[in-house]
């Protein structure tokens, strides 16, 4: 098995290339541009057999791998930020009707103003639409969890699309080893294509015509409970991984230094491996944080948490997007999977739009929560800002700013 | 090639009992699109009156496999699908069938981009004039006057020109249809279905409905597009172009049919037809038509008569 | 090409395969019935391929016959007969 140094993006062509994709769709757009240029040399080189589909949008991506997919073809196709807003009524689209599909959504934030960098906005906004939504931390896991992504979204039990979600930039154009497996050990691992129907000629099936009210809402019931086999499933692929290439992350959630902690950190994507740092930190200084990382937004990990949040004084959340008017997205799941556990919560809302969160930042955030529950027994917290270091330290320049930029 | 009409199969293409209104031009021109090109055939199907007449399912009411899709998407959706079947060696027409909303309007972006890549996809506009199966809403493709229930003194610009838009992309085949000339539909089905490569037909079907008339006058009101020069019927193909049969008659003016005897069957044109000066400007873009389409012939005629021969060949 | 298996979860999907009376019994609907004179009828079959509906059928006879069933009533049959051999009856 070669390492090699790949970008996340990188690796997310191998692994498509790996995976034996059949059809390619995708429009460029900053963080995920390369994805599709890697896949196209390739395909042009002929180390992949498919047909990529050079779209004029977005919406037009996702609906030509959804519509190959439908005809019975492994598809994939790749986008971020204002991208993945574009094609969102497809999104739905696909998920409703329930054919297997991978797409990789390399994060970025959203404008105005425009800003390619890294936040969780774009994903998060597609909590509800019924795909799988996975977050990768590193290069390695990016890759694995792409070609997993169409074993779990294939599998008959699920039947749901799913999402590969890796950092713009942080992962996307960085470049590490990643140990890329052979195409034997891929195709021992990736059985051919499963699907619950396919529209063609020979099946002449119609797809998506009215249906009574009451059995649409069957099909909701149906989504929701094939998300709930999907956590079965993650489980099972990721120990089946595990045993053929060494790498097994634990499913749904990864958990760091979690057993004998006082207070859980719950996170999600690249910056997670920033929050362990500080928590080795802390260590030091005798506070005993672990970091429950969630590999997977949707299906959300409920039970996984729960059994890692008892015991614990406190857990501490950090959203990279906030639903306005409301919470960190993360919180308000980790607060309704918590309720009436007495657990002290708080809800940081932290590097938004690119802003760059180190582990003292996150040191500081931990360390003053753990205080504070120290000190007061139960603090519940659902929105506090974790502003950047220089606003932090220098509250008044926040006025001077507002006034040059209104 | 001439089409027989016994000839046709005879096959329930059109499953009886839908969901279409009664009258319907789209339930007409399903059954024509199958009859040309047999059963080896995907239907894509955008928002509109065709996902409404399949009716409720488990049951669908067109006798077609069939992928409803969003409504700006049939274009990309089908370039997906067509794809597929390619990767799997398999030989398949992927049909769009959209209305003349999806197509111009909300699906004009996908469209001209499957056109430009040339996507192996045969797109039928299904034009109706209107978003009717919302309740009659202008579209870019309703023509001057018209009223609908978003222009209730009839609408102030002309119809967009889709089809000659498609020909300046250079795509391998264009024509309009109506509903009113089935074997004429039909047969630059089966011509179409014999080329590789985009092909794009613009298919007028009057809604009785919509366009308030008797549901028993589709055909003839379809038919009087045509009689009156309004809808001009022709053909092109790789650079050759030419007036279908049928419509050649009517590029002498004083041959049409005078517009006024389509417009008064019409409801949707009854706050004109007492004024005079919005007839003229009707009959006004039924010469700019004319013109376009005689820089087209003109184009697009190949010495030799090279262009008869391309279209005897298919 | 994919393999078709069944879920072992609840599993719908909005399918739906081909089938009349996708919108009930729509000769219901009918408030004018088409009716063929045979004498006048000459088989050109202009009426069968203009239906909407697909509920004029062929007959062995070499002449057409109406689907009273679904038929809507819409009377184009009748419009495009160039023998006039279709009627248009008030239903009741």
């Amino acid at each position: 098995m070669p390492v090699m140094g790949l970008t996340g993006n990188y690796a997310v062509a191998h692994a498509v290339r790996l995976s034996r994709v059949e059809v390619v769709s995708a429009y460029p757009i900053t963080p995920q541009t390369t994805i599709v240029e890697k896949l196209s040399e390739m395909i042009e080189k002929g180390e992949l057999n498919a047909r990529i589909i050079r779209v004029e949008s977005e919406h037009s991506a996702l609906a030509a791998v959804y519509g190959a997919a439908s005809a019975g073809s492994r598809a994939f196709t790749a986008t971020s930020s204002h991208g993945l807003l574009y094609m969102h009524e497809v999104v739905w689209w696909a998920a409703g009707s329930r054919v297997p599909l991978v797409m990789a959504v390399v994060t970025r934030a959203i404008g105005p103003p425009w800003n390619i960098h890294v936040d969780h906005q774009d994903i998060m906004d597609q909590r509800d639409t019924g795909w799988i939504i996975s977050m990768a931390q590193e290069n390695q896991e990016v890759l694995d969890l792409t070609i997993q992504a169409f074993r779990i979204s294939e599998d008959p039990r699920v039947y749901l699309p799913m999402i590969v979600g890796l950092d713009g930039f942080i992962l996307s154009h960085t470049r590490a080893p990643v140990d890329v497996p052979e195409q034997e050990l891929v195709d021992e691992f990736l059985p051919p294509r499963r699907q619950p129907y396919v529209i063609s000629p020979e099946t002449n099936l119609v797809m998506g015509n009215i249906a009574p009210d009451d059995v649409h809402f069957l099909m909701r019931y149906s989504m929701a409970e094939a998300m709930e086999a999907a956590k079965r499933v993650i489980e099972e692929v990721d120990r089946e991984w595990g045993k053929l290439t060494g790498r097994s992350y634990g499913g749904l959630v990864e958990c760091y230094r979690c057993e004998d902690a006082d207070y859980l950190a719950v996170i999600t994507g690249s910056w997670s491996g920033d929050a362990k740092v500080a928590v080795d930190k802390l260590r030091e200084e005798g506070i005993r944080y672990g970091v429950l990382r969630l590999r997977f937004i949707r299906p959300w990990p409920a039970e996984k948490i729960a059994v890692h949040a008892e015991g614990k004084k406190g857990v501490l959340v950090f959203d990279r997007a906030i639903s306005m008017g409301g919470y960190g997205p993360l919180f308000s799941d980790v607060s309704a999977t918590l309720y009436g556990s007495r657990i002290s919560l708080e809800g940081v809302i932290a590097g938004l739009t690119g802003v760059d969160v180190k582990p003292r930042d996150f040191a500081e955030a931990m360390r003053r929560f753990a205080s504070e529950v120290d000190e007061k027994g139960f603090v519940y917290k659902p929105r506090e800002w974790l502003l950047p270091r220089k606003y932090r330290e220098n509250p008044e320049k926040i006025r001077e700013v507002a006034r040059i930029w209104s | 090639m001439v089409v027989n009409i016994r000839k046709l199969p005879d096959k329930p293409y059109i499953m009886p009992g839908n969901a279409a209104c009664p009258g319907c031009p789209e339930t007409m021109g399903l059954r024509y699109v199958k009859m040309a090109l047999g059963d080896n055939v995907v239907l894509v199907i955008p928002a509109g009156c065709s996902s409404v007449i399949q009716g409720i399912a488990p049951r669908s009411g067109i006798n077609f496999p069939i992928l409803n899709i969003v409504f700006a998407a049939a274009a990309s959706a089908a370039s997906g699908m067509k794809a597929a079947f390619e990767q799997q060696g398999k030989d398949v027409h992927v049909v769009v069938w959209a209305g003349d909303g999806g197509t111009g309007d909300i699906g004009f972006q996908a469209l001209s981009g499957a056109a430009e890549r040339d996507e192996d996809i045969i797109y039928i506009c299904v034009d109706n004039e209107a978003y009717m199966n919302t309740g009659i809403q202008r579209s870019s493709l309703t023509p001057y006057g018209a009223w609908t229930t978003t222009t209730w003194t009839g609408k102030k610009e002309h119809k967009k020109n889709v089809p000659a838009i498609l020909i300046s992309h250079g795509v391998k085949y264009v024509a309009t249809a109506s509903v009113g000339y089935p074997a004429d539909f039909i047969e630059k089905l089966q011509r179409a279905s014999k080329i590789r490569g985009f092909r794009y037909i613009h298919l007028l079907a009057p809604c009785p409905i919509g366009w308030r008339f008797d549901p028993g006058l589709t055909a003839k009101v379809a038919q009087l597009a045509v009689q009156t020069g309004l809808f001009p019927l022709y053909e092109y193909i790789n650079g050759v172009f030419r007036l279908s049969p049928i419509a050649r008659r009517y590029k002498d003016p004083k041959k049409r049919v005078p517009v006024t005897e389509y417009l008064k069957l019409q409801g949707r044109y009854k706050h004109l037809l007492n004024k005079p000066e919005e007839i003229r400007k009707i009959e006004e873009y039924i010469e700019n038509t004319w013109r376009l389409i005689e820089a087209l012939e003109k184009t697009f005629t190949e010495e030799g008569g090279r262009g008869e021969q391309v279209f005897r060949a298919l | 090409m994919a393999r078709i298996e069944p879920a072992e979860t609840l599993f719908l999907a909005p399918l739906s395969r081909p089938a009349p009376g996708s919108a009930g019994r729509t000769g219901t609907w009918r408030v004018v019935k088409p009716v063929v004179d045979l004498d006048k009828c000459t088989g050109c079959m202009l009426c069968w391929l203009y239906c909407p509906e697909n509920t004029i059928l062929k007959t062995g006879e070499g002449k057409v016959r109406i689907d009273y069933e679904y038929c809507k009533g819409c009377g184009v049959c009748a419009n495009v007969c160039p023998f006039h051999a279709i009627e248009m009856v008030v239903e009741g």
